[in-house]
């Protein structure tokens, strides 16, 4: 059923995204008083530590540790939550610094990722995001290496990686672009060929520098399925502002955005450059795949930018919403996504950020007001019955009508005459059981009584019904031999399935075209055309 | 600039609001348009005419610089199409978007006017109302707010054509609107053109249904990878010429086509 919006829905656009600037100003806010340093977090002004690392149950070796960190590892009130629970709620509450930072960094880049997956997901490039989280490996691999070339032993530095994974998914992307424009291979193809080349290269490389000793220690095999875990306060800081960065543009382009997924040509004829903008949602599509590296992992950061706008999309048909939502299922998904990892050391968050968002997806699905499975299945189901409540009530009318005085029936002449159960069984040939089973319904709504020996009669409310289904059938029967031509043999069966749809304008509209052909359409009541054609005893 | 053998026509003076000047158009190196050399005559509506695959759609598209011109020039109003957009409106075809987008027809329209309100600016409440305004024209206000898959064929062929209106653009390229639509939305664009024209716009129409040509339109331009024959509809649309474009004289140039893909491939 179509769903009318109220009127102002511009305004509420234009207030929506200043509300939404707003959010993220206040988020921005939050963030830069969540993660200063407190002077009891970490030594060296770095927070540094693990919550589950601190944690006496894992054997894993601390393998997060670089050499020649200088950070010290265990603090003191971390080591006191025991159980599981106490560890939940530890984290939940956000009580210690470091689970504050990382839960809120990788909360900004779930709804950085739901927002810019919205267009990305509405230009159907949907793949993108994993040929840029795949072909970003061999860069984050080269950065490393390049590193050590240069400082030899040095620590791992997350601007130096960032910066050449943002190089090696530019690349990618660009050569999948470069690929379709310039030869015939298919997008698909493409997109096949730049994500398993630079993966392979990317794991080569990953082998080469997991055989240099500072090497296995930086590590970057965590970027495969992601260790948000792992995450420095500092690297959380880079994250943040390079998600903030890609909302504001988000927030600025929306309407060029827009435009660019529903109808790049006519965006073209416009002026607008369409390359232009492509390539700045592309590099947004990147930006968010490498900062989410460390999070999610490369291997499936395309959820995080797919999974939330595809499920915004079953509660919406806003655009402005649809991005607001997406963010939001991005931001939830992503917390509680790495919401475990506060609890258990070298928990992979990339796997569990996605199972989340797949719940949140099929939650989505199913109950979604706009799209869902289960409110249009109701809304069918709906339609059915009260279809099917029209045609039980016509086919009463139908046989009431040929025993009724008058030339020209009147609804409360209607009420009360008896008919049996097995006559309407065969007049529409119906099953007995669809039958009871209207019956009841009708019942249930007062509209028809059950007499003694199987036999049922209208009610008032029953009668009022009857006869408008009657008359709006054969209304249009009418309409259907005067204006469209369709036989006689065949007008029942096609208004059958017009009829339950009218809208009253357009029965009025009806009864206007057919009154001058039949008269007694003209009356001040409503008054009851005659059949166009014999009413069958049986149908066959 | 001006040729003082052309008649003025309208207010425009005698620049036409499209000319095209030996027009080729290729893909993938395989040219779907020939030498096309046409004028357009100001405040007509012109219905252009021909096969499928006779390069209707290239032409609007090479016109408004959607695909990449191989050789020849196209002007609007004297003016190459970057300096004179604001005064073309164009109506792609109905199927080049997905009607399954979240957005209402109302900002459907809106976008008509985006490039007006600018980079980075919102459309603002004076925008709103001229989109209304478009919607009204084509009669669609009542369903301003309704989601695009939610509206029928025609319905969806009307938002796009009052898209193209909000710009109050002087000459118009359709692509065709009368494919798929009920007989409201026929009478409704019909009634439309017409209003285009009694204020002196052009309007270049890909129109499939010959046998309405007559009514609908003044002038045409029948078309089939090269230009068969133009001007207004009672000298030029003729059997002769209608079996000049649909007839099967094709296998030439389909041929020689092809040895340039061949021939040209390095």
């Amino acid at each position: 059923m179509i769903s009318r919006r109220v009127d102002c829905l511009g305004h509420a656009a234009g207030f929506g995204t200043r509300a939404g600037l707003a959010a993220v100003l206040i988020g921005v806010a939050l963030l830069l008083v969540a993660t200063r340093p407190t002077t009891a977090g970490a030594g060296q002004g770095r927070a540094t530590v693990h919550v589950a690392q601190a944690d006496p149950l894992p054997a894993g070796a601390p393998q997060v540790q670089p050499a020649a960190a200088p950070q010290q590892r265990a603090e003191p009130h971390v080591a006191a939550a025991a159980t599981l629970w106490q560890r939940f709620v530890r984290a939940i509450t956000l009580r210690d610094y470091h689970t504050r930072v990382v839960l809120l960094g990788t909360l900004v880049l779930g709804m950085t990722s739901g927002v810019v997956g919205t267009f990305m997901l509405l230009r159907k490039r949907a793949l993108i995001g994993d040929v840029v989280g795949h072909a970003a490996l061999p860069g984050v691999c080269l950065a490393f290496l390049l590193q050590q070339i240069w400082q030899p032993g040095a620590e791992r530095s997350l601007p130096a990686l960032i910066g050449g994974a943002w190089l090696a998914a530019l690349a990618g992307a660009g050569c999948t672009v470069a690929l379709r424009r310039w030869t015939r291979i298919r997008d698909d193809a493409a997109q096949a060929v730049v994500l398993s080349v630079f993966f392979g290269a990317g794991v080569v490389l990953l082998s080469i520098v997991q055989r240099i000793p500072t090497g296995s220690a930086a590590g970057l095999q965590n970027w495969i399925y992601g260790q948000a875990g792992l995450m420095l306060a500092s690297d959380v800081q880079l994250i943040t502002a390079a998600a903030i960065l890609c909302l504001v543009i988000c927030g600025l382009l929306f309407k060029e955005f827009a435009l660019l997924a529903f109808d790049e040509k006519f965006a073209a004829s416009q002026g607008w450059p369409v390359l232009l903008l492509d390539l700045l949602l592309m590099g947004l599509v990147v930006m968010v795949a490498v900062i989410g590296l460390q999070a999610v992992g490369l291997l499936l950061v395309v959820a995080l930018l797919i999974l939330p706008p595809a499920a915004a999309r079953f509660w919406t048909d806003h655009l402005l919403r649809m991005t607001l939502l997406a963010g939001a299922i991005g931001g939830i998904t992503a917390f509680f996504g790495v919401l475990p990892s506060a609890m258990l050391a070298r928990w992979a968050t990339g796997p569990s950020i996605v199972l989340v968002g797949g719940v949140v997806f099929g939650f989505s699905l199913l109950f979604g007001t706009q799209r869902g499975l289960l409110p249009r299945y109701w809304l069918q189901r709906e339609v059915r019955r009260k279809v099917g409540r029209a045609d039980l009530l016509r086919a009463m009318y139908e046989l009431i009508e040929p025993g009724l005085p008058d030339d020209a029936p009147q609804v409360t002449s209607l009420a009360g005459v008896p008919v049996r159960r097995e006559l309407l069984v065969q007049k529409r040939s119906w099953k007995a059981r669809r039958v009871a089973g209207l019956i009841a319904d009708a019942q249930r709504r007062g509209l028809i009584a059950t007499g003694p020996a199987d036999q049922v009669s209208l009610t008032t409310a029953g009668a009022e019904e009857a006869f408008r289904a009657a008359r709006q059938h054969r209304l249009w029967e009418l309409f259907l031999m005067q204006a469209a031509d369709v036989g006689l043999t065949q007008v029942d069966r096609s208004a059958d399935r017009i009829e339950h749809f009218l809208e009253p304008d357009e029965i009025d509209e009806l009864e206007r075209r057919l009154a001058r052909q039949y008269p007694e359409l003209a009356r001040p009541e409503p008054a009851m055309p005659h059949s166009p054609h014999a009413l069958p005893e049986k149908q066959p | 600039m001006s040729e003082p053998t052309r008649p003025a026509t309208g207010e425009h003076s005698a620049i036409s609001p499209l000319s095209i000047h030996d027009l080729t158009v290729a893909y993938h190196r395989r040219p779907v348009l020939w030498d096309i050399d046409y004028d357009a005559p100001a405040g007509k509506l012109v219905a252009i005419v021909g096969p499928n695959g006779s390069g209707k759609t290239t032409l609007i598209k090479a016109c408004l610089e959607l695909v990449p011109r191989a050789s020849g020039e196209v002007r609007f109003f004297g003016l190459p199409y970057r300096q004179a957009r604001h005064r073309v409106g164009y109506v792609p075809q109905r199927e080049s978007v997905d009607w399954e987008f979240p957005i209402n027809a109302l900002q459907v329209v809106e976008m008509g006017l985006y490039r007006q309100i600018g980079w980075f600016r919102r459309v603002r409440k004076q925008h709103r109302e001229q989109a209304m305004e478009a919607l009204k024209r084509v009669g669609m206000a009542d369903f301003a707010t309704r989601q695009i898959s939610q509206l029928s064929g025609g319905q969806q062929q009307r938002v796009f054509l009052a898209r193209a209106l909000v710009q109050d653009a002087d000459v118009y390229l359709m692509d065709e609107p009368f494919v798929g639509v009920d007989a409201a939305t026929e009478r409704a664009i019909v009634q439309l053109l017409h209003e285009l024209r009694a204020r002196g716009k052009t309007a270049l129409v890909v129109h499939h249904d010959l046998q309405t040509v007559p009514e609908y339109f003044d002038h045409v331009l029948l078309l089939n990878m090269r230009l068969v024959a133009q001007g207004p509809v009672s000298e030029v649309f003729t059997e002769e010429n209608l079996r000049r474009t649909y007839g099967g004289k094709l296998a030439l140039l389909d041929r020689v086509g092809q040895k340039m893909v061949q021939g040209g491939g390095a």
